[in-house]
């Protein structure tokens, strides 16, 4: 709140700036409410209740979930498609998280904003049955060898991401929601409910997840989110949502599954489980930013304030006037 | 159209006049002097007379009389349009880019690129032939003019100017213009004169004397032309306008032709009722038309240094680009291998993302990023630009206060972009005749027998005494409402109808000062309805108003209407004074051949007497000898000489018993010159008979001899007789300055502006018009340069021709001793209040502007406070111009309004045409055009003033806005992996610059105000603000780019760090790359609206509703788009209302980086306004704060103070004036030093 009023009042202080721009010659003010600064207002108390409070549990496992004999090659781990990757974590929770509580994932130096990803996609083909060969714009990844078109096609639903998680607090299973976690007009509008996936990862090279193929798309959440693509090569996306309030001191058991290549490009990944507020996650620098910007704006403010004050400027004194200044005028 | 039975004037000239009209003694033969028959190339043209039909084939056939001056028509519009668009740099940048749009190299969908483009250019090529079209139409008016033509069997008839061929027989009346270059055949007069007007060509007022062969002279009525024919063999088409070199071949005789012969195109038929002429040159071979040069594009100062700021720009895009496409290249080669998931093995058909050969695909990126960081360099700016200058110069014509009521001409800005430099004038060029003055002379006072009379005041006093009586009144100016002295007029001076000058001139302002007839504004009952006849020396008057009537060369002309006389005179003075003499009761009306008839009123009371005077013979006025006599014989047999002319020289001439009144008039003719008056003196001499028969035949055999020296001999002669004379008295009349020329030039004078001169005129004449308009004072140095001793060196010359050469070197050493002589004396100069005046003539500025010199003549030019040419031609005119343009490197301003100053005015920064009486030349050729002189104050001043600063802060603020823009594409870039990828969505990059945020930068190019029209008028050193460049130097302009360096990075990295990867809302989700996009370019839209607000200091509801309507657009545009189908719309669908707007973020992003943004402008103006506050600044506050209401005193010093320190106008002469009479008060209180002494309060105001 206080940034706020911080910046009025550097606008006010150098008012003269711009205030004598519209110069209009009212005799006398008319009433109203606004300009008499009566409008009806609703006054808010910073209580306890306002103070933001997130909570946020970050694990990076990608190096962890590598079995010890393996570390050394870890591409060839992960590529390999014979071994079982499941890899188990423990995380401790601090403080009461209340649910919901937001399941993502995070990928790091992963160039999901490069131009030939963010391309290589049909927005055609997604919405509708019978747009399926309508593949332009997915290359490398438009169809089969044999020529088929892939639904859906591109690069960027080729590598979907595919690790899952799952959680236990103590021997109590906790369920992970992975309903709703895409934004409704993607689900209503963008992605088909008549879609069904085809062709879909049969070629030589496998990129990341399977989709079901007797699941439209609009119901491949994962996938929904996915396409979302990410503006930073480090970003987070939403894998589910647990809907029960965890408490502080609690044990949760992480079962994965380390599926994801990641180590070929040295990307980390890492699991969030975080609670939101009214401004959304955890976000310390927008409150820094504000404070910032803020405590600027209210310490300029004083500054000009304070030097107005000990070495006001007239206004409108002749003695500024240049010819005035300078003894020889022009 | 035939010949209606006229009697022809008979009158001989060639009798009376000395010097001109002689003709040619004798014709040659054409077997007898073979060499006539023109040779060699230069001199191929032939011309059937009478034979238009022979001119349609080769290889006679020259080109019509059909002129046209546009630059395109129907088939090469486009190509040449096209070609004129892409030559500006940026434009063809967007070419390319457009081009490239195409390939898959672009970043951007091809439609984004094109669109934008073809709008821009598309819009500039709409306004190239819309000025085309209207060059078209003023065109045909010229051509389909009507003029009378031979068309066979000695019938005459109407024939469009365009359709007239080489060979016509015209036939051209009174008053009409010539169609084409003619040889003139006959004319009404019998000796086949006739008078030409060449004020289009030269600017001269004075007729000229044409006259035709005596040969041809027979050719005298239609029919004559039935079986005519002739061969003209003469010179090929050129534009030298005094030169004519070839032969008439007529009846088997070869007759050599002369300029004096020669009628050319746009020149004007005077004083002479018909003449008959052949065509020789036609269409665009006339010398008129060859004289026009194309009429340069001109480009103001501030686009010159925009595309300098646009260079600047290129380079920073194509170092970002590099930056960029190395980048890529490294990425490509060491990281994308490893990066499965762009499967980077399957390279498919372009080379885009090859990674075998990753310099390739670096260098195909660096095409990418060009197109991507385009938005550096902002496509819309030119067209932004235009659309801007456009409706300035609408608000230029509308200008209530710059139209003229009596002609209906409102001023017009014929091309547009120019408007800004109006703000930047450092030197006025000015034509003399029809710009400053309206070549109208009025008769106001005269001075005999050692008695002035008149009492009306001239405008100069006039105007300098309602300027002492304001300065007196300490500043409390009658009127509250802050107008100047000047602008209130005459009527509030009503109230005070005398008042005292210190130079003890009283004068008398009328309330409405109205001649009742044109040419006399004289006013004294003393000399008035016969008065004078009580006057002490009645005999003295009775001979000043004789030498007025009689002492001169017009003609009378019968007004039938009014049964009073009008008189066709060769300049404009004598007009007056046939004018004076006729009121005073001195009528001429009649002259024959031998005799001048006036009727004269008094002395008797009866009737008009007519008097015969005979005119024994006329030396006529001539420039050298700066004066003119006759000598007749009046009733009595008395014969006498009646002189007139300069002071000096008849001063120079009287006789001991001639100078009873020398002193007393010496004295009027110094208060006349002080009052800006041209004065003339009049003489005269009785002669004996014998004395003078001696003398005639001396003269006639002067008048007869043939040979170079006649014209030296008969100026001896002249010599002779003009001598001995006797000083009657001496006449002032006021060339009628245009309404408010003086005050106009005071106020730019005050704004600083630098005024010079130039003029076809006299030295004297224009000397005269340099004190009327206050260029000039006494006081002032004059240094006059002009080649002296002329006489001496054409004898020279004349003695042996070897000489002429080296006689040349010693004009041109005498002129450059001259120069250093008077820059010496400028320098060794101690008092600050000294001015000088440079004077200089034609002649002698041929040598001053030659290479070697002009530099000199230059730096001498600027140090004089002001500088008079005289005597120059069209061309001088333009050298003159260009001298000061290239020499000072400042802005220069040219404005004349005859067909003699387009040169000048095309040469010009900026080229100003008087829409007058005068043709439409000047007009055309200029860039602006107004009705009066007096409007170049409002012009200059505050269209001039507005416009520099608005145009200059809209450049600023462009370049500034797409920095800020630009920039955050290429950061983004380094954030993926340099792919070329852009965060916005395609759509929103197009709007950015054509909808989203060109009406507030527009409308801040349109609207701004610093200060109101009136305080611009009352403070002319804000003008000083422009020539000195405040606004777009480049501080300013390195400062509004690192204002966009610092706003990009706010905006980018604050909602990166914001949107890091966090989940912006409380559903959890996580912000994809459109969600970014979209918030920072609402971020970006905010910032810089806000920032124009800053910078506005003008708000009226246009600019309040289109900076909200921008922003508003911009959220209109995202509903509405991301309702759209999503095929359009991608990642952007539902974008506002599903994902941004319910989230507290995004609007509390926006309004931290809008903050963050304009954090530093914000301190920046609030420090300049505290501490640094520029003049407009304190003005605004004062009017703000109505200090100016409560606190007069105040506001009028200001205005006084503001006034630039000038040595010219009429403040410059009441300072001068008041410095001296402190100096005289000095002097008092120390010779009374015991006494206290009172000053008066006047020396305190300034």
């Amino acid at each position: 709140m206080m940034n706020n009023s911080g910046a009025s009042a550097a606008g006010s202080s150098s008012g003269s700036g711009e205030g004598s721009a519209p110069r209009r010659n009212f005799k006398r003010p008319k009433y109203s409410r606004f300009t008499q600064q009566e409008l009806p207002a609703c006054k808010p108390i910073l209580t306890p209740q306002w103070v933001i409070s997130v909570v946020e549990i970050v694990d990076r496992y990608d190096s962890a979930c590598i079995p010890r004999n393996m570390a050394k090659d870890k591409v060839a781990y992960i590529q390999n498609a014979a071994i079982n990757k499941t890899c188990n974590r423990t995380l401790k929770v601090l403080k009461n998280m209340d649910q919901p509580i937001y399941v993502y994932y995070q990928l790091d130096n992963f160039y999901q904003n490069h131009r030939r990803y963010v391309k290589s996609r049909n927005d055609a083909q997604l919405r509708s049955a019978d747009e399926a060969s309508e593949t332009s714009g997915c290359d490398p990844e438009r169809t089969t060898a044999g020529g088929a078109p892939i639904v859906p096609c591109g690069l960027i639903a080729w590598s979907l991401f595919n690790d899952t998680y799952s959680f236990k607090r103590g021997n109590e299973n906790v369920m992970v929601n992975k309903k709703g976690i895409s934004w409704k007009s993607d689900r209503d509008h963008k992605f088909g409910k008549d879609v069904y996936p085809k062709n879909f990862q049969n070629g030589a090279l496998i990129g990341g997840a399977k989709l079901d193929p007797n699941k439209s798309l609009s119901e491949q959440e994962d996938l929904i989110v996915w396409m979302r693509t990410a503006a930073l090569p480090t970003f987070r996306k939403l894998y589910g949502k647990i809907e029960v309030n965890l408490k502080a001191n609690d044990t949760i058991t992480v079962t994965l599954e380390n599926n994801y290549n990641t180590y070929s490009f040295n990307g980390k990944k890492k699991l969030v489980l975080s609670t939101t507020s009214w401004l959304g996650g955890k976000n310390d620098f927008l409150g820094i930013a504000y404070l910032t910007v803020g405590g600027l704006c209210f310490f300029l403010a004083t500054a000009f304030t304070v030097v107005y004050l000990v070495k006001p400027r007239k206004l409108g004194d002749p003695s500024y006037l240049s010819w005035n200044r300078s003894p020889l005028g022009y | 159209m035939a010949r209606t039975g006229r009697i022809r004037e008979k009158l001989r000239w060639s009798k009376i006049y000395t010097f001109s009209c002689i003709r040619p003694t004798g014709s040659m033969t054409a077997d007898a002097s073979p060499s006539l028959s023109l040779p060699g190339p230069g001199h191929s043209r032939v011309v059937r007379c009478n034979q238009p039909h022979a001119h349609r084939r080769n290889p006679l056939n020259y080109p019509s009389n059909y002129i046209s001056t546009t630059k395109y028509n129907i088939v090469t519009f486009l190509p040449k349009a096209i070609f004129e668009q892409f030559r500006r740099v940026a434009n063809l940048y967007f070419l390319l880019a457009a081009c490239l749009s195409v390939t898959s190299i672009s970043p951007f969908s091809p439609v984004s690129m094109i669109a934008p483009l073809a709008f821009v250019v598309g819009l500039s090529m709409a306004k190239e032939a819309l000025e085309d079209w209207r060059r078209f139409v003023q065109d045909m008016k010229v051509n389909i003019r009507k003029a009378i033509v031979h068309k066979g069997n000695g019938r005459f008839g109407n024939k469009f100017w365009h359709k007239i061929r080489v060979g016509d027989v015209v036939k051209v009346e009174k008053n009409q213009f010539f169609p084409a270059d003619l040889l003139l055949l006959s004319s009404s007069y019998e000796d086949g004169i006739c008078y030409v007007e060449t004020m289009n060509l030269d600017g001269e007022t004075n007729l000229k004397v044409k006259r035709s062969l005596e040969v041809t002279l027979p050719l005298e009525d239609d029919q004559s032309f039935n079986d005519f024919s002739a061969t003209i063999q003469c010179e090929d088409p050129n534009s030298s306008l005094y030169t004519f070199v070839g032969n008439l071949e007529y009846e088997r005789q070869v007759y050599a032709l002369d300029p004096s012969q020669i009628l050319l195109r746009d020149s004007k038929l005077r004083n002479t009722s018909y003449i008959y002429g052949v065509v020789i040159f036609t269409g665009h071979d006339t010398k008129v038309m060859q004289n026009a040069t194309e009429s340069p594009s001109k480009r103001s100062r501030i686009e010159k240094k925009m595309d300098y700021i646009i260079y600047i720009l290129f380079t920073v895009l194509v170092l970002v680009s590099l930056i960029s496409s190395i980048g890529f290249a490294v990425k490509t080669k060491f990281e994308m291998p490893e990066w499965w998931y762009l499967q980077p093995q399957r390279v498919g058909d372009s080379h885009l993302y090859n990674l075998s050969t990753p310099g390739l695909s670096g260098i195909f990126h660096l095409v990418t990023a060009l197109i991507l960081y385009g938005y550096l360099i902002p496509i819309s700016l030119y067209v932004s630009i235009e659309v801007v200058k456009v409706l300035q110069a609408m608000f230029i014509n509308q200008d209530l206060q710059m139209y003229d009521e009596e002609t209906g001409n409102p001023a017009q800005a014929r091309t547009s972009n120019l408007n800004e430099e109006l703000g930047q004038v450092d030197t006025i060029l000015s034509d003399k005749t029809g710009t400053l003055t309206c070549n109208q002379m009025d008769f106001l006072k005269c001075s005999i027998a050692g008695f002035s009379y008149g009492l009306r005041s001239s405008e100069v006093e006039i105007a300098a005494a309602k300027q002492i009586a304001s300065e007196e009144s300490g500043g409390s100016v009658q009127n509250g409402s802050g107008i100047d002295y000047w602008e209130n007029g005459g009527s509030s001076c009503g109230s005070s109808p005398e008042i005292k000058l210190e130079g003890g001139i009283t004068c008398k302002i009328e309330k409405a000062r109205k001649p009742m007839i044109k040419g006399f504004s004289f006013e004294d009952d003393r000399l008035m309805q016969g008065n004078w006849l009580s006057e002490p020396d009645p005999d003295v008057i009775l001979l000043f108003f004789r030498i007025l009537a009689v002492c001169h060369t017009a003609i009378p002309e019968l007004d039938e209407e009014t049964g009073s006389f009008t008189y066709e005179a060769e300049s404009p003075d004598e007009g007056a004074f046939l004018v004076a003499a006729r009121e005073f009761g001195f009528e001429f009306c009649r002259r024959t051949q031998t005799s001048v008839f006036v009727r004269e009123r008094y002395p008797s009371s009866a009737d008009p007497i007519e008097r015969e005077f005979k005119i024994l013979n006329l030396l006529e006025f001539n420039s050298k000898r700066k004066r003119m006599s006759v000598v007749i014989r009046d009733e009595n047999g008395q014969v006498l000489l009646l002189c007139k002319g300069a002071d000096s020289i008849i001063f120079d001439r009287l006789s001991k018993n001639g100078r009873m009144y020398e002193v007393d008039t010496s004295k009027h003719l110094n208060e006349y010159g002080e009052a800006g008056l041209r004065t003339l003196a009049l003489a005269y001499r009785k002669l004996e008979e014998s004395e003078y028969s001696t003398w005639n035949t001396d003269f006639l055999k002067a008048k007869t001899a043939i040979g170079p020296d006649r014209e030296a001999q008969l100026e001896q002669a002249s010599d002779m007789i003009e001598k001995e004379l006797i000083l009657v008295g001496a006449t002032a009349v006021e060339d009628k300055l245009q309404k408010g020329v003086p005050q106009c030039i005071d106020k730019l004078a005050q704004a600083g502006l630098k005024i010079w001169v130039l003029t076809g005129d006299k030295m004297e004449t224009a000397i005269n018009i340099g004190f009327s308009c206050s260029l000039l004072r006494q006081g002032m140095k004059q240094i006059c340069i002009s080649p002296v001793n002329k006489d001496l060196i054409t004898q020279d010359a004349n003695k042996a021709l070897v000489l002429s050469l080296v006689t040349e070197q010693a004009v041109k050493e005498d002129i450059q001793k001259q120069i250093t002589n008077a820059s010496q004396m400028i320098k060794l100069e101690t008092d600050p209040h000294a001015a000088s005046a440079l004077i200089i003539d034609g002649k002698a500025l041929t040598y001053a502007l030659e290479e070697d010199m002009k530099q000199q003549f230059l730096s001498l030019a600027v140090d004089c406070a002001s500088v008079i040419c005289c005597r120059v031609s069209p061309k001088q005119k333009a050298l003159v111009t260009r001298l000061v343009k290239e020499g000072t490197g400042k802005v220069t301003l040219a404005i004349g309004d005859g067909a003699n100053d387009v040169g000048m005015i095309q040469e010009a920064d900026i080229g100003v045409g008087i829409s007058g009486v005068e043709g439409m030349q000047a007009v055309m050729a200029s860039d602006f055009s107004i009705s009066q002189f007096r409007y170049l104050e409002r012009l200059l001043v505050v269209h001039g003033h507005w416009c520099y600063k608005r145009i200059a802060q809209m450049i600023c603020y462009f370049f500034y806005k797409n920095i800020a823009f630009g920039l955050t594409l290429f950061y983004f870039e380094a954030y993926t992996g340099f792919s070329g990828q852009s965060v916005y969505d395609d759509w929103y990059m197009i709007l950015f610059n054509v909808i989203l945020t060109s009406l507030p930068v527009i409308s801040l190019g349109v609207f701004e105000q610093d200060v109101s029209s009136e305080v611009c008028l009352q403070f002319p050193a804000l003008y000083q603000q422009g020539p000195k460049n405040l606004f777009f130097d480049w501080y300013r302009i390195i400062g509004w780019m690192s204002n966009g360096l610092y706003s990009s990075l706010m905006i980018f990295f604050l909602n990166i760090g914001i949107f890091f990867t966090q989940a912006f809302r409380q559903g959890g989700q996580t912000a994809d790359m459109a969600a970014i996009g979209t918030t920072m370019f609402t971020c970006i839209i905010w910032a810089v609206n806000m920032q124009i607000s800053l910078t506005m200091c003008h708000f009226t509801w246009i600019q309040i509703v289109l900076v909200c309507g921008s922003i508003a657009t911009w959220y209109l545009f995202l509903l509405a788009y991301g309702e759209s189908s999503p095929l359009i719309s991608g990642n952007a669908f539902h974008i506002l209302v599903e994902a941004l707007a319910p989230s507290p973020v995004f609007w509390s992003v926006t309004l931290l980086v809008t903050a963050a943004c304009n954090l530093p402008y914000l301190i920046h103006i609030s420090y300049q306004r505290l501490y640094n506050p520029m003049d407009h600044h304190v003005i605004q506050e004062i009017k703000y704060y109505k200090k100016d209401v409560e606190d007069q005193c105040m506001w009028t010093r200001e205005r006084s103070k503001a006034r630039s320190a000038t040595k010219i106008g009429f403040t410059a002469r009441v300072d001068a004036k008041i410095r001296q009479l402190k100096g005289k008060l000095h002097m008092k209180v120390s010779s009374l030093s015991a006494q206290t002494v009172v000053l008066p309060p006047s020396p305190d105001v300034l």
